[in-house]
């Protein structure tokens, strides 16, 4: 690095100058040196650590024993943890899919039509997302409870045949966990996609309409299209939540009834701190870790194309 | 595309290392510590030392004993600097692993019982065998062998129930009955004095309209206790301890289990619990029973103090009433031991501290403080109120009954595994035989395995 200084200094005149604004990779590198020395102490070698004690059968205590990729296959023959990674695809649909539905039409009719108290609005749309996730999970256990305020209001409409331990219910404990996510999400979605419909030059729409298209074209012609950028931002954040849900499953069910609500997140936590299976647990996470990856891949691909 | 290059051939390199690197836990591959050694009692004489503790004492009464006993400690030897880590014991479990295998490791631990937890730490030799001090402090004496087994491995952590002690316990656990005393005479129930009459009085209180049993099993852990308290009263005991000690040869498809399991799975289908049983939390069940919305809660001496507040002379305990024929059983046994680290530098102060926390002295204090002390329990003065029960509770069960193991100490997956299982079967998703399937693939894959 120094000998390249000084002989540049020494060459002096044009030929320095294109050789410090030229594209050296070790200059290059330079610059990215704290912050990549940073990520590396924190990320990288975390990461690293956990694919190498995925490949290990340990119990974080006495010698572990190599077991190659036995943990990844696992992973693919357990039926628990498949069905694990099975409950997070539901899950999607509640935290990514089912908000970004909302969110559009939320976003479309705050925005077009110029709703009186609009900021009120907002803010009551996005408070969920300024909640913390532990304090969401509680107040909705206290909803969801037999008790609680959701078997009331059943029961106020007169479907009190259907009021149940929702948490506790085979069937519907994954659905119950899920609304939480979409109740939470929603607001995030909406409110990206208003800065997105914001932006949308109101010529478009007029355009749109003196062509002779209503509400709902003018909403599939113009907004939609417009805002493939804000959508894929706000895919890419809510399946990440989805995926990596952990908070909401340790304080509303803790994986159960059963367990018919257990994700990977979870799954890691209870393997490598309660069951003792660190190997096990690490190859969960790496597989959640590439799988997070490749999703956002492919959604990231999907909203840059022109 | 260069930097790209250089980065991935950074984080092959890189990972090259790491698999070239050691093999996880090698680092603490040592020897098992040894079972004789030199001790020395007169730690006066030790100079000044600072002894780290990690305890689970938090609640009220806990908390208090243990704050007095450490005053009193340090107050003899005022040479020894206790420096307590107090934690839930949720919290508690989950950081033990990693604490024990630092190098900067606590003298003393709280470590559950169970193959989860000492039994691992025994195998991988992170907790020393007493055997040393035992005999120079007479723990041989103070602890009969129905309390020693809870605390006993074999220096392989492969047998539990025999060989080393590791651990201390201040106090005793014992899963009995509660009732709501104001119910039973409003529903016109004698309080029963036999399985079957308990069995009766569920069902009477169905029939009158009255919720019979308080449950909130989102956790997983309280449904094994009401299991584990029909299972007491159906199946011979030494086939519990096996079962539950993670012993070789015993087996979960007996008939009698079987039985047991159904049992739980008809008194669910009957509505003797509370709704939504899975849907809420212990603590949620107990409020309820507190509230008077149920007339039983089956559950272990530890809700005594908060149930007492809530409900005064109204609630009582018993242990669980024996079936025809059968000694009084229940599931129980002592709280969490303390034990001695292999890392710590000064065990024989750490020894010192285990002893006078558990000494004729420290059980007067935990009496005093509301707390159920695991010997000389008859001997004691227990304050008057729901107390008296516990402790009679507890005198009847340990000495003139069967105290039966906790079954999620028989294997580390069992307390989830058992969960899960219970969950299905309450909720009537799997039949009594698919359950006990379940857990016994459990067992047996833990009992080959461990050879």
């Amino acid at each position: 690095m120094a000998d390249t200084l000084v002989a540049s200094t020494a060459r002096g005149g044009s030929a320095a100058r294109r050789d410090r604004l030229g594209p050296s990779p070790w200059h290059a590198l330079a610059y990215v040196a704290p912050a990549l020395a940073v990520y590396a102490a924190f990320v990288l070698y975390p990461l690293g650590r956990a694919v190498h004690l995925s490949l290990f059968d340990w119990d974080g205590l006495t010698l572990a024993t190599f077991v190659g990729l036995g943990n990844y296959v696992e992973v693919v023959t357990d039926g628990d943890l498949r069905a694990a990674f099975g409950h997070t695809l539901v899950l999607i649909v509640f935290f990514a899919l089912l908000p970004a539905a909302i969110g559009l039409v939320l976003a479309a009719l705050l925005t077009r039509a110029r709703v009186r108290g609009l900021p009120f609005f907002r803010t009551v749309v996005f408070l969920p997302q300024v909640v913390a996730m532990v304090v969401v999970g509680v107040a909705w256990r206290q909803l969801y409870a037999p008790d609680g305020s959701v078997n009331d209001f059943l029961e106020l409409v007169g479907l009190g045949g259907v009021t149940r331990a929702w948490l506790g219910d085979p069937t519907f404990a994954l659905p119950a966990v899920g609304v939480i996510g979409t109740w939470v999400q929603t607001g995030l979605v909406t409110v990206l996609l208003m800065a997105g419909i914001s932006r949308i030059p109101d010529q478009l729409y007029e355009a749109a309409r003196l062509d002779g298209a209503g509400p709902v074209r003018e909403f599939f012609a113009i907004t939609l299209p417009s805002v493939r950028a804000e959508l894929a931002v706000a895919l890419t954040l809510t399946v990440i939540a989805a995926l990596k849900t952990f908070d909401l499953i340790y304080i509303t069910t803790g994986g159960g009834p059963g367990n018919r609500t257990s994700v990977p997140s979870y799954e890691v936590y209870n393997r490598a701190f309660r069951l003792g299976e660190v190997g096990s647990a690490a190859a969960v996470g790496v597989t959640l870790t590439i799988i997070i990856f490749a999703i956002n891949l492919a959604v990231a691909r999907i909203g840059e194309r022109r | 595309m260069t930097s790209r290059r250089v980065a991935v051939a950074a984080l092959a390199g890189a990972l090259g290392l790491l698999a070239a690197a050691c093999t996880p836990g090698s680092e603490n591959a040592a020897a098992p510590p040894p079972t004789e050694r030199e001790v020395q009692t007169d730690i006066a004489s030790l100079g000044p030392v600072t002894l780290t503790v990690w305890d689970q004492e938090v609640r009220g009464g806990q908390n208090e004993q243990m704050e007095r006993l450490n005053a009193a400690f340090q107050e003899r030897y005022p040479n020894v600097t206790i420096e307590r880590d107090s934690r839930s014991f949720d919290d508690l479990t989950t950081t033990l692993r990693l604490a024990l295998s630092s190098n900067d490791a606590p003298d003393v631990v709280q470590a559950n019982n169970g193959r989860a937890d000492m039994g691992a730490f025994v195998a991988a030799g992170e907790l020393l065998p007493l055997t040393p001090w035992a005999n120079a402090y007479g723990w041989d004496q103070r602890f009969p062998d129905s309390v020693r087994q809870y605390v006993s491995y074999t220096t392989d952590g492969k047998v539990f129930g025999e060989g080393e002690m590791y651990g201390l316990p201040q106090v005793g656990e014992v899963v009995g009955i509660y009732y709501n005393v104001a119910e039973l005479q409003r529903l016109g129930i004698a309080v029963p004095t036999t399985w079957e009459e308990f069995e009766a009085a569920l069902a009477a209180a169905k029939a009158a309209g009255a919720t019979p049993l308080a449950l909130g099993n989102v956790e997983g852990w309280p449904a094994l206790h009401v299991f584990g308290t029909v299972q007491n009263q159906l199946v011979p005991a030494d086939q519990i301890s096996d079962l539950a000690f993670g012993r070789k040869g015993a087996s979960w498809l007996t008939p009698e289990n079987t039985q047991a399991a159904q049992r739980v799975a008809e008194w669910a289908q009957a509505g003797y619990f509370n709704e939504g049983v899975n849907g809420i939390d212990d603590n949620q069940a107990w409020q309820a029973f507190a509230r008077g919305e149920a007339v039983f809660l089956i559950g272990g001496s530890w809700y005594a103090p908060d149930l007492e507040a809530a409900m005064g002379q109204n609630v009582r305990f018993m242990p669980p009433p024996a079936a025809a024929g059968r000694p009084v059983s229940a599931t129980g046994g002592t709280g969490l031991p303390f034990a001695i680290t292999s890392a710590s530098d000064v065990p024989d102060v750490a020894a010192a501290y285990l002893d006078f926390i558990t000494s004729p002295e420290a059980m007067q204090v935990l009496t005093e403080t509301g707390n159920l002390p695991v010997v000389d329990t008859g001997a004691q003065t227990p304050p008057p109120g729901l107390s008296e029960d516990v402790f009679a509770a507890f005198s009847a069960v340990a000495e003139g009954g069967q105290l039966l193991p906790y079954l999620d100490y028989a294997t580390p997956t069992m307390g989830d595994t058992m969960g899960a299982a219970l969950q299905e079967l309450i909720a009537g998703t799997q039949p009594p035989e698919a359950v006990l399937a379940t857990v016994e693939a459990d067992y047996a894959a833990f009992v080959e395995q461990n050879g």
